[in-house]
């Protein structure tokens, strides 16, 4: 593809520099009022801990319109227009104008643009973004703008143009996302956005449980490996080029590692034997921690990314499992232990000492990391009783104050969640749909969409980036 | 008349003492004996018709002798020194006469085949250690989230440890299985601490180490599919596989 043509720099400079200001004011305010409402509510601690406490501006979102007369345009445009639209609703950082409040007349180009029609009820909206797309001599081409319609004198906040010589679904695709994505760091705070992340899973349809990959809104499945036995517990590196997963041989369970820049299994130390699982990266790609039982217990050791170096962290009599880092430090390492019956949550250093239980009770498993070093978030079943044991949950937990807050409430089975780069977001399963599936959350449990629905899907793992 | 009487007592008495030397005189000189005939040697013969028969039929055992004072057949017993008797033995059979007289002892034999009755069924296969192994071992149930040998498990442990030591040539896995409750992640871990913890108690009861291996499952590879306790308990096990 090629790319990204800062068409409208000059104006944009100017823009920008209203726009930031504005922005920070907006964030200021925010912090005060959510330190204070923070002894209020807990939900609160939440919000502003996942990036989801700014105010959110009202954001209209006019369908792109055609620029040319190719056929392709209605296609294209139709898929431009469904993708900007789920990026921007899902971002949990604007509240989108509902389209049956939008003028007749839509803009696809800044003259267009009547202030007025936007600016005040019934769309209120204090941004809006606009476009064209259009496919000419063979080149895709989109230009996009995202206006500040409540400043008439200077109301441009960003103007990109993209273009691809071989015009396709996927390419209208990407550059919506890469479009949302421009948006979503200027309305949100600075953070990037996510659009253009990947989620990695377990899928058994094709009738072995083998490693696949999605676009993050599950648009792209395709099948990654073809080992034709068990594979499970993906886990993407930091930089995005290789996947750590678990696969059953026939001794036992191994750590395997998938080269996605040289689109094959590349080698790792097997051990020969016995249980080794559930690997995790350290934020920084040099370590990989895992369970493994090659001293007679599963416990959890760490070794360098080439399998090198091992050594054991725990020492415990009963299953020590699923490790993940603290992203941000790459100082401490959570896991799940059942030393004391049910399994449950464990923080310790990463050379093993200071071990701390996190739950105080039921089924706790498969602890993630906030990418801010902030959280953890789990599967929980609270109330386990005799008999059973009823829903698992996806919950939120303070590391510092271990409050937690309750993200699911459907009933169901819910585990393996696993956070957005962006912290504004969580992946996990769910048996909800009546089959086990992929589904996504905001990181406050709000907006729950299901992203995969064919076969049996688990064990999602978001990109770093 | 007195001299009547004196004449016929002196006649009786003269008789009397006639009759008595007579007799003494035989007694005081016998004939030397002639030496007795020495006594005739048995004879004995024994025969069974027919010579055949399938189980579960009779056939005549008959049987001759002379001289004989003393006259038995292995297995019947004292019989008379001739005689006749129906036999219905199980397998094949050799009839054995003694005939024992003043003259010796005479030997005589008659055998008598059997067959079994319905065409005899083809061998039993040989039964291999992997049949053995698979109708002794027993499996070994455990409670939800456990990895302990429960109490009503010990039997099969004990049964298993009984059969293990006495084929000490078999080799074999425990897999170790979980039902589908519960993470992924865990369960195989928990299936790999229930696989070993019994083969730790295998090899406390005399299994060598070197002939187990252990390999964990989870709730991948279940028995049973149903979501009920009835289910969920056979697929919370250590299933023990034959491995040569």
């Amino acid at each position: 593809m090629n790319l990204v043509k800062d068409q409208f720099l000059r104006l944009a400079k100017a823009a920008r520099r209203g726009a930031v200001s504005k922005v920070t004011l907006a964030l200021a305010t925010v912090l005060v009022v959510s330190f204070l409402s923070s002894f209020v509510s807990a939900q609160d601690w939440v919000k502003t801990g996942t990036n989801l406490g700014v105010e959110k501006p009202r954001l209209a979102v006019a369908d792109f319109k055609p620029s040319s007369n190719d056929p392709q345009n209605t296609t294209l445009l139709k898929t431009f227009n469904d993708t900007l639209w789920g990026d921007l609703d899902v971002s949990g950082i604007v509240e989108l104008v509902s389209k049956s409040f939008y003028p007749l007349q839509q803009p696809g180009q800044p003259t267009d643009v009547n202030f007025l029609a936007w600016n005040a009820p019934p769309p209120n909206a204090a941004m809006l973004a606009f476009g064209s797309l259009g496919v000419s001599q063979g080149r895709l081409t989109v230009q996009g703008w995202l206006y500040d319609v409540k400043n008439t004198q200077s109301p441009l906040i960003l103007g990109k143009q993209y273009a691809d010589d071989a015009p396709s679904e996927a390419s209208a695709r990407v550059m919506a996302h890469k479009f949302a994505d421009e948006i979503i760091f200027r309305l949100g705070g600075g953070i990037p956005g996510i659009a253009e992340s990947l989620i990695y899973f377990v899928s058994d349809r094709g009738g072995h449980k083998e490693i696949w990959g999605m676009d993050y809104d599950g648009a792209n499945q395709h099948q990654i490996t073809h080992l034709g036995t068990i594979s499970l517990s993906p886990r993407i590196s930091p930089d995005g080029s290789r996947i750590a997963f678990s696969s059953l041989t026939k001794v036992g369970w191994e750590i395997m590692m998938y080269s996605l820049d040289l689109s094959r299994m590349v080698s790792f130390p097997r051990y020969g034997g016995g249980t080794n699982l559930s690997p995790a990266w350290s934020g920084d790609g040099l370590k990989l921690a895992f369970s493994s039982s090659r001293s007679g217990e599963p416990e959890i050791y760490v070794a360098d990314a080439s399998g090198g170096n091992s050594r054991r962290l725990t020492d415990s009599k009963g299953p020590d499992v699923s490790p993940a880092w603290n992203r941000k430090t790459n100082a401490e390492i959570a896991f799940v232990s059942g030393r004391t019956g049910l399994p449950q949550i464990y923080t310790m250093g990463t050379d093993g000492t200071n071990q701390q239980r996190m739950t105080d009770q039921g089924y706790a498993v498969s602890p993630n990391w906030s990418p801010n070093g902030q959280f953890l978030t789990f599967a929980w079943v609270r109330k386990y009783g005799p008999g059973d044991p009823g829903a698992s949950d996806i919950y939120l937990m303070d590391i510092a104050s271990k409050q937690w807050v309750q993200l699911t409430h459907d009933g169901g089975r819910n585990d393996f969640p696993s956070w957005s780069p962006d912290g504004r977001h969580i992946v996990f399963q769910s048996n909800r749909s009546g089959q086990i599936e992929i589904w996504s959350m905001l990181a406050d449990g709000t907006k729950a969409q299901q992203l995969t629905f064919s076969g049996r899907n688990t064990q999602p793992n978001w990109s770093w980036k | 008349m007195k001299h009547n009487s004196t004449k016929w007592l002196f006649l009786v008495l003269a008789l009397g003492a006639l009759l008595a030397l007579g007799a003494c005189k035989k007694k005081a000189a016998p004939p030397p004996p002639p030496p007795p005939p020495p006594p005739p040697a048995p004879t004995a013969s024994i025969s069974v018709d027919p010579s055949s028969i399938q189980a579960g039929q009779s056939a005549s055992l008959t049987w001759q002798t002379t001289n004989a004072t003393d006259v038995s057949i292995d297995g019947i017993g004292a019989v008379q020194p001739n005689g006749s008797q129906s036999v219905s033995p199980t397998e094949s059979t050799t009839y054995h006469l003694v005939a024992k007289g003043a003259g010796g002892t005479q030997e005589a034999t008659a055998r008598l085949t059997v067959t079994q009755a319905p065409p005899p069924p083809p061998p039993p296969p040989s039964v291999s250690d992997e049949d053995l192994f698979n109708q002794n071992i027993k499996d070994v149930y455990f409670d939800y989230d456990k990895y302990n040998v429960r109490p009503d498990q010990e039997s099969s442990m004990q049964s298993d440890v009984q059969f293990l030591t006495q084929h000490s040539n078999i080799t074999f896995t425990i897999e170790g299985h979980c039902d589908e409750r519960g993470s992924t992640e865990y369960n195989i871990a928990l299936g790999d601490k229930r696989a070993t913890t019994v083969k730790d108690a295998l090899v406390a009861g005399g299994v060598g180490a070197d002939r187990i291996k252990t390999i964990s499952y989870g709730k991948e590879k279940p028995f049973c599919t149903e979501s009920n306790e009835a289910c969920w308990q056979q697929n919370r096990r250590d299933h023990f596989v034959y491995t040569k």
